[in-house]
């Protein structure tokens, strides 16, 4: 592995920026440290980790791909029945309309969370008065767990008892957002939001800081503002940053599991029953083990192709590090 | 009983070590969908496997739910004896998920708690679960039981897969007396009545009724009442048995025309769909004069005593759901929890001790008058003077008593009386229901095409 690579997978991570721009002469000598006294790791270094992703990860897998070629209700023998739920599942409009939901949430979760992430993450970048207070608390919510902060949300949504009643009634709103199907998604959304922005401008903070001070320096002598030098400058330094923080989020929309279980349980009706949670309750509330595992068979190829195209298409393995030629 | 025996897995040893502890909580569970989808993946012969950890070594375990009061008196009258019996005690949330995992991967208990019909149903359809009608005397439980009580755990077959362990929880029809005194309203009992007392109540800008539409298990109660006020008993077993044509011949549309009407009406407020039990705000707007009526379980009334004192004291009154003036049947119908059963796996290789532990104690004296004391209404026959004389709530403990010993049909919950599949759907059309996003006939229309 060449280090302009190794920069590409982690550029937030590559430890020579700090001192902005490392004379090319240091590189060769990166890589007599790995020709050197320490061999090369051997195909042994590798067992543990595949052992453990064998075992958890991939015969699990390859077991629920099985599955979904049964039918089962999680007592005795799953019998073998073909096709059949292959072609329940893409017959049933309940999966095509949560397909549909699942799409909804990924792509505003993605527009949303962006550019909140990204202006954040550039603002705690830099060298403000109270900076490191305020990014103390953006961050919290991170803290939290999932679950405690989708029951924290769902008390402050109720428009009986909750806050969402008392501020509703000064706009003139009765505060009820969770009964209806697109409330209910919006409301989703924020909170996937609230709880994850604090990661992403966390990213997007450390990839920030890393921009060289004198690029900005040489913008201000040219008489650039601070609009353009953040989408001459900031927005192009943070390019892999971005695919990699898009990926995350994502993936991410498309599992979101226990926002959804707790806040609206997939409801009203069937509003917010992403696929993923469309699954477990196949699974574990109607113990429909064969189509529930055709579904999840349907998610694993659809999030390591959805991920793949990401970096496909957003040339990421072609991609140089934003500091070439510094 | 040699049911175990004869399924042990013949691979391996006698005396392997003994199951690990099942109370493991989350990574017991996740385990056991990591075990599931193993076994998916092994051979057959692997699956069908049965207990490893032969019972012999393992001292056999009675499943029951969380709940601290009935916790201390399962553990006093279930727990000693020989074999001695340990108690693993599990929250509500995921009961059902996790029973179901540890009776398909052959860990299960030797006794487990269910609700009867579907929550038992599947594991009769497996063979792993005793018919306790060939094991008691006959006629035994009919005479140890109200007949009605016994309902949701008897098959079409007429196999007993359980006896009743708790207290009897029909859905009653709560409402705030002083309230309807001072406008000057009649118990809701009749339909007229209590349309009567929805439009009064609204005039005062209180909502008519609480309702916790954020679960729709809430909405459900509605639903299946006014179903079976408007159907006959037959058309309500017909849906539970999956009969095609059940949903549309029988009353669902009618009732769910009827839960529209009072949607529109503004019986339920606005907001309801935001409303949730578990957090206690349906309760609370009950309790505190924001809404004049709520139909809940009879739990209600335990949660009023000890939440909201006063109110209880002072306010509260209580009506079976009201009556139709042009229902088909129904008149004696009850909906809810007729009781909770116990039942006994048929891979358990103690289980005729279980089963003659269960018959001597479930009925015994000791046990029945400790949950009459707890506040709770037995299903046993003929303790009226005993509900009397040792229940804290005397008045209500003998309404629900004498209501459920002359009620012609006590429907359990139609979420643990339908097959899964159809529950998860039913529910969730329901909840559009409510909200209008969806019509009654083609409610109907998807639960047709389910069947």
């Amino acid at each position: 592995m060449s280090p302009t690579t190794t920069a590409t997978a982690a550029p937030a991570a590559t430890p020579d920026l700090e001192e902005a721009s490392p004379p090319p002469a240091a590189r060769p000598a990166t890589r007599r440290a790995h020709d050197g006294a320490l061999p090369r790791p051997g195909i042994g270094y590798l067992l543990p980790a595949l052992a453990v992703f064998g075992v958890f990860a991939l015969l699990p897998l390859i077991g629920v791909a099985a599955l979904s070629f049964t039918s089962w209700n999680g007592l005795g023998n799953p019998a073998f029945n073909g096709l059949d739920n292959w072609q329940q599942l893409f017959a049933n409009p309940a999966t095509w309309s949560s397909l549909k939901v699942t799409l909804i949430l990924t792509a505003l979760g993605w527009l949303l969370q962006t550019p909140l992430a990204l202006l954040l993450g550039v603002w705690a970048a830099g060298t403000q008065r109270l900076r490191a207070v305020f990014s103390a608390l953006y961050f919290l919510p991170l803290l939290l767990s999932g679950a405690a902060v989708a029951l924290v949300w769902k008390a402050l949504l109720d428009p009986t008892f909750g806050l969402s009643g008392q501020l509703g009634s000064w706009f003139g709103s009765d505060g009820d957002f969770l009964s209806s199907p697109s409330g209910a998604l919006a409301c989703v959304l924020a909170v996937g939001a609230w709880q994850f922005v604090p990661f992403h401008m966390l990213m997007y903070q450390a990839a920030a800081r890393n921009v060289p001070a004198q690029l900005y320096e040489a913008a201000t002598l040219d008489g650039a503002g601070r609009v353009r030098q953040f989408f001459a400058i900031t927005l192009p330094q943070l390019r892999n940053t971005v695919v990699t923080s898009s990926t995350l989020m994502v993936v991410g929309s498309m599992t979101t599991f226990e926002t959804i279980l707790i806040l609206t349980n997939g409801g009203p009706g069937t509003a917010t029953q992403i696929l993923p949670f469309r699954m477990y309750q196949q699974a574990f509330m109607s113990f429909e083990m064969g189509p529930a595992a055709a579904l999840a068979t349907v998610l694993v190829l659809f999030g390591t192709g959805l991920s793949l195209l990401i970096v496909r298409f957003s040339g990421f393995t072609k991609m140089n590090s934003t500091l070439e030629g510094i | 009983m040699t049911t175990a025996t004869k399924m042990s897995d013949p691979t391996r040893p006698q005396g392997s070590p003994p199951a690990p502890d099942r109370r493991t909580g989350r990574r017991g569970f996740l385990a056991g969908i990591a075990s599931l989808a193993a076994a998916g993946a092994a051979s057959p012969l692997l699956t069908g496997c049965s207990t490893e950890a032969s019972a012999a070594t393992v001292t056999p375990e009675v499943w029951a739910l969380t709940d601290p009061v009935q916790n201390a008196i399962q553990t006093k009258y279930l727990e000693p004896g020989t074999p001695r019996r340990r108690l693993a005690v599990f929250p509500n949330t995921n009961y059902t998920q996790k029973l179901r995992i540890a009776m398909g991967t052959s860990k299960g208990p030797d006794v487990f708690f269910n609700w009867g019909g579907a929550s038992v149903g599947p594991y009769d359809d497996a063979g792993m679960v005793v018919d306790l009608a060939e094991h008691l005397p006959r006629g035994w439980a009919e005479k140890a039981f109200l007949p009605a009580s016994l309902g949701s755990a008897r098959t079409g077959d007429g196999k007993l897969l359980g006896l009743p362990l708790k207290g009897m929880q029909p859905v009653v029809l709560f409402y705030n007396k002083d309230m309807f005194d001072d406008l000057g309203l009649a118990a809701p009992d009749t339909w007229d009545s209590f349309l009567r007392a929805v439009d009064r109540v609204k005039k005062e800008n209180v909502t008519p009724i609480a309702l916790a539409g954020a679960e729709s298990w809430t909405q459900l109660m509605w639903f299946e009442f006014l179903a079976e006020r408007l159907g006959r008993g037959k058309q309500i077993d017909a849906l539970f048995r999956g009969t095609r044509g059940s949903w549309r011949d029988g009353p669902v549309e009618e009732s769910l025309k009827y839960v529209r009407d009072l949607v529109e009406r503004g019986a339920f407020g606005r907001t309801f769909g935001s409303v949730s039990y578990g957090s206690g705000t349906a309760t609370a707007l009950f309790a505190t004069g924001r809404a004049a009526m709520h139909l809940m379980g009879t739990w209600e009334y335990t949660n009023l005593n000890a939440n909201h004192k006063k109110f209880a004291a002072r306010s509260l009154a209580w009506s079976s759901f009201p009556q139709m003036p042009s229902g088909a049947g129904g008149a004696g119908a009850l909906v809810g929890n007729p009781t909770n059963y116990f039942s006994v796996s048929s891979r358990s290789n103690l289980a005729a001790d279980h089963i003659k532990m269960l018959k001597d104690r479930l009925n015994s004296r000791g046990y029945v008058d400790t949950l009459i004391a707890a506040g709770e209404v037995p299903a046993a026959a003929g303790i009226e003077d005993r509900l009397e004389a040792k229940s804290p709530d005397p008045r209500f403990s003998r309404w629900v008593y004498d209501t459920v010993a002359g009620a012609e049909r006590f429907t359990l919950s139609w979420d643990q009386a339908l097959q899964p599949v159809l529950k998860e759907a039913m529910l969730a059309q329901l909840q559009e229901v409510f909200l209008g996003t969806t019509s009654p006939s083609s409610f109907v229309d998807t639960m047709e095409a389910l069947l």
